[in-house]
């Protein structure tokens, strides 16, 4: 196919052209980066916790009143959940991955370091290994013997009594492999505080940080202390995952049986808190789906548009070149090459176009570079849509008749 | 003249139906959806107390130790309870809070309704006259109720009518953790967006319901919520957090002139001294003092989502108007003949101008007020979203007009250059070539 001819007919209408041009170049730019941003929200809501995700209820209490004598409640709260059909491991806890609260420290491997080498998510409880149910790859759990209340430990905090505090904590594996590439970690120090050092006897594969997602999402640590809030409680009860539903309903029935003067805050399964932590990305995704749909049927439509114009004003010359001897074929090819043309032009400035971008809101977002993948990705899905929407046009086009050239206007 | 070009307009209009719904509904989908997120992302970066937040500034000190000190560190973006103390109590701003919040259980005195724990804001006496609180019945607290830890509450609007209907209720009891409060004040229509003074329970939306003086909430024990930053080795004990290394509240001074402000920030400076000479902060001075509009800007308030989509329409927006420039633009080239005809009998190009002009000009607005429509729709859609201000998505008088503006030049734009562009033909060139 001769595309010289299509050049010297574009060039007399080099302002529409243009326009065109313009337009699939900012669709093509637009919806690169849509697509990516697309793909990092998706990646963001298949983050993996490391916990046993279906298996996890949870219920958070407040007490109406204040009361001396929270570890021991907990203690009988948790005898009692234990005790239901269906439960394999029960615990208070500070904080759950997707949560609402969380609690970091810094952390050093050598006291004499100015600063932290990196900032872990904390975890206290009794039994947080069985009832998240993440997996010790390395070491062991902790014993009976080495768990502590939390109470006991903020009165040692407070004497400065700093060598009784517990000494034991379980890291997870991402956090090993950035303290210490390449080596065992079981026995190895690390520095929380002024004159409190901890020894890790344990690995965990994988386990996110409490709270919301932020930088390090799996570093986290637990330490072997019981915990009870004063002003109430959250448990975290591990079940079947068939079980969740009756297991929870039994769970607060006893618990307002055991105590009636406090207030559910929360209550749900895990797999909720998941839901409910992503609804902004979901909505987001949403959007941005709807905002590649609308660009590419605009821009679509606006082909069709410019290319039933361009047919009908070349109404004559198609007859024309009919009854030289073109074929409709011929006729057809025109129109999808001269499309083609087009669209690659408008490709070519928008991959520019969607680089610069990107550069933007590598800027302004923090977001990682866009990867070349989504260039060609962009490109065959404007080079489809331009064929897709001009093919109408052409084939109208193509069935204009030769005869057509012997008539006037 | 003009009603001739628009029949003239309408007719040409109505002979390609679809074509001219097509370009009507691109410019109204453009419109609608860059309205939409400016209209979210003006309410989102809009001055909670207007006329009063450029005296209102919050002051910020180091009070940490040297670990992760480096160059350009920001100080802690909340106060420990010595500073707080101290920076309340020394007065030199004309006024002063310090705050901070929780969740209580609040017992409804009628047995019908259940227990439930409700949003407490703990301040102190000058919260109410220096926001400029309005006040439905009663009043705030004074200083000597805050020294004396006195049981004393401010309820909302909406916690009195779902508790006492509505009525007046100053003077009535109000149990918080078993314990009574006296109600003292009920607030008129408070509901500064975003929550600049209180942003860890959510920046937008998140008004409370119950405030009691900070005195009383410590006696009682009041549950803590937020932030708690702690340095050291004390740990983070809430039962005992007058006395660790955290930072946990809030404090806000008012500061009415220039000089006041240069005075008050020598005073934080000569404070931090003092507590580095003695020892206590081991860090060099290091204090902030940032107004309304500067604190919400420092701590990022406006979700980047919303700048994000705002980004979003108005690509969408350009390419909408593109496409419409180009569809016009080929619709108007099409017509040379009809219009070489109309020159060659006399019409001047000002008279083409102005007849192609009525035509893009009746798509334009009506893809502007297509656009506005899709606006109010696309802002009910907002305010289904889950996000926390969706609530607050709603049209303002400003964003109307601005509406309008941008449908105007949007229609101009679309209109002006494919018109310009197809009066410029040459009659007699037309004339041959048909």
């Amino acid at each position: 196919m001769d595309i010289k001819p299509i050049l010297s007919t574009l060039r007399r209408h080099k302002f529409t052209a243009c326009l065109l041009i313009a337009q699939i170049a900012l669709t093509c730019a637009i919806v690169c980066n849509a697509i990516f941003l697309i793909g990092q929200r998706l990646e963001r809501m298949n983050m993996s916790t490391g916990v046993a995700e279906h298996e996890l209820v949870y219920v958070q209490l407040a007490n109406i009143d204040n009361r001396p004598d929270a570890m021991a409640r907990s203690a009988a709260d948790l005898a009692a959940l234990k005790e239901i059909a269906g439960v394999k491991s029960a615990m208070a806890t500070n904080q759950l991955p997707f949560g609402g609260s969380s609690s970091n420290m810094g952390i050093k491997t050598d006291p004499e370091q100015q600063n932290d080498e990196i900032n872990a998510s904390q975890y206290l409880g009794e039994d947080v290994i069985p009832t998240l149910g993440v997996q010790l790859v390395a070491g062991r759990d902790f014993r009976a013997d080495e768990y502590h209340d939390l109470a006991d430990v903020y009165a040692l905090l407070r004497k400065g009594d700093m060598n009784a505090l517990p000494k034991s904590v379980l890291i997870t594996q991402p956090m090993a492999e950035r303290l210490w590439p390449g080596q065992n970690p079981l026995g190895k120090q690390i520095y929380v505080a002024k004159n409190i050092s901890l020894t890790v006897i344990g690995v965990i594969r994988e386990l996110a940080r409490g709270g919301g997602i932020r930088e390090g999402e799996q570093y986290s640590a637990v330490n072997p202390i019981r915990y009870s809030a004063s002003g109430g409680a959250s448990y975290v009860i591990r079940c079947a995952q068939q079980d969740r539903e009756q297991v929870l309903k039994a769970a607060l029935a006893k618990l307002k049986g055991l105590d009636p003067n406090r207030i559910v805050l929360e209550k749900g399964t895990f797999d909720e808190l998941r839901h409910r932590y992503f609804r902004d990305d979901r909505a987001m995704a949403g959007i941005l789906v709807g905002v590649c749909l609308a660009l590419l049927i605009v821009t679509a439509l606006g082909i069709v548009g410019l290319a039933s114009f361009w047919v009908a004003q070349r109404n004559r010359s198609i007859g024309v070149r009919r009854a030289l001897g073109a074929t409709r074929y011929n006729i057809l090819n025109y129109f999808q090459t001269e499309n083609f043309l087009l669209t690659t032009m408008g490709i070519v400035l928008g991959m520019v176009l969607a680089y610069g971008i990107n550069l933007f809101l590598i800027v302004h977002y923090e977001l990682p570079r866009l990867p070349a993948v989504y260039f060609p990705v962009g490109a065959m899905l404007l080079w489809g849509l331009g064929q897709a929407a001009v093919l109408g046009p052409a084939l109208r086009a193509a069935a204009v008749p030769p005869v057509v050239a012997t008539r006037s206007v | 003249m003009l009603s001739y070009y628009f029949s003239l307009a309408l007719h040409s209009l109505k002979r390609n139906r679809v074509l001219t719904a097509l370009m009507v509904l691109a410019i109204a989908l453009g419109i609608g959806a860059s309205m939409t997120t400016l209209t979210v992302l003006h309410v989102l970066s809009g001055d909670p107390l207007p006329g009063r937040s450029g005296s209102l500034y919050y002051p910020q000190i180091d009070p940490r130790d040297m670990n992760d000190y480096g160059p350009n560190v920001e100080p802690p973006d909340q106060l420990a309870w010595t500073d707080g103390m101290y920076l309340l109590k020394a007065k030199r701003a004309s006024r002063q809070a310090l705050m901070t919040e929780g969740m209580v259980p609040l017992q409804p005195t009628e047995s019908n309704v259940d227990p439930f724990q409700t949003s407490a804001l703990y301040t102190t006496a000058d919260f109410f006259p220096m926001f400029g609180v309005p006040f439905q019945f009663g009043q705030g607290w004074n200083a000597n109720e805050d020294e004396g830890k006195a049981r004393v509450a401010v309820i909302s609007a909406s916690l009195n009518d779902k508790l006492f209907g509505g009525g007046n209720s100053v003077g009535k009891e109000l149990r918080l953790q078993e314990t009574s409060f006296r109600i003292v004040g009920v607030l008129g229509d408070w509901h500064p967006n975003p929550h600049f003074y209180q942003l860890y329970m959510g920046s937008y939306a998140s008004d409370e319901d119950v405030y009691v003086p900070l005195s009383t909430s410590r006696d009682l024990k009041m549950e803590h919520d937020g932030s708690t930053d702690c340095w050291g080795n004390t740990g983070g004990d809430q039962d005992n957090l007058e006395r660790v290394n955290c930072t946990w509240l809030q404090f806000w001074v008012q500061l009415d002139k220039p000089a006041d402000v240069e005075a008050y920030k020598s005073f934080l400076t000569h404070y931090s001294q003092d507590q580095h000479a003695m020892g206590r902060f081991e860090r060099p001075p290091n204090v902030r003092l940032r107004n309304v509009m500067q604190w919400l800007d420092y701590q990022h308030v406006v979700p980047s989502d919303a700048r994000l989509q705002t980004w979003l329409s108005v690509g969408f927006l350009v390419v909408c108007l593109v496409n419409t420039v180009g569809l016009m633009l080929s619709k108007f080239m099409r017509r040379s003949a009809e219009l070489g005809v109309r020159r060659a009998l006399g019409a001047s190009q000002r008279a083409l101008f102005g007849q192609l002009l009525m035509e893009s000009g009746v798509i334009g607005l009506a893809g502007g007020t297509g656009g506005l429509l899709l606006a109010m729709l696309g802002l009910w859609l907002v305010r289904q979203q889950p996000a926390g201000y969706a609530s607050l998505a709603h049209m303002d008088v400003s964003m109307l007009l601005a509406t309008f503006t941008l449908a105007v030049l949007a229609s101009l734009l679309a209109g002006v250059l494919p018109a310009w562009r197809a009066c410029r033909i040459t009659p007699a060139l037309q004339l041959k070539a048909n």
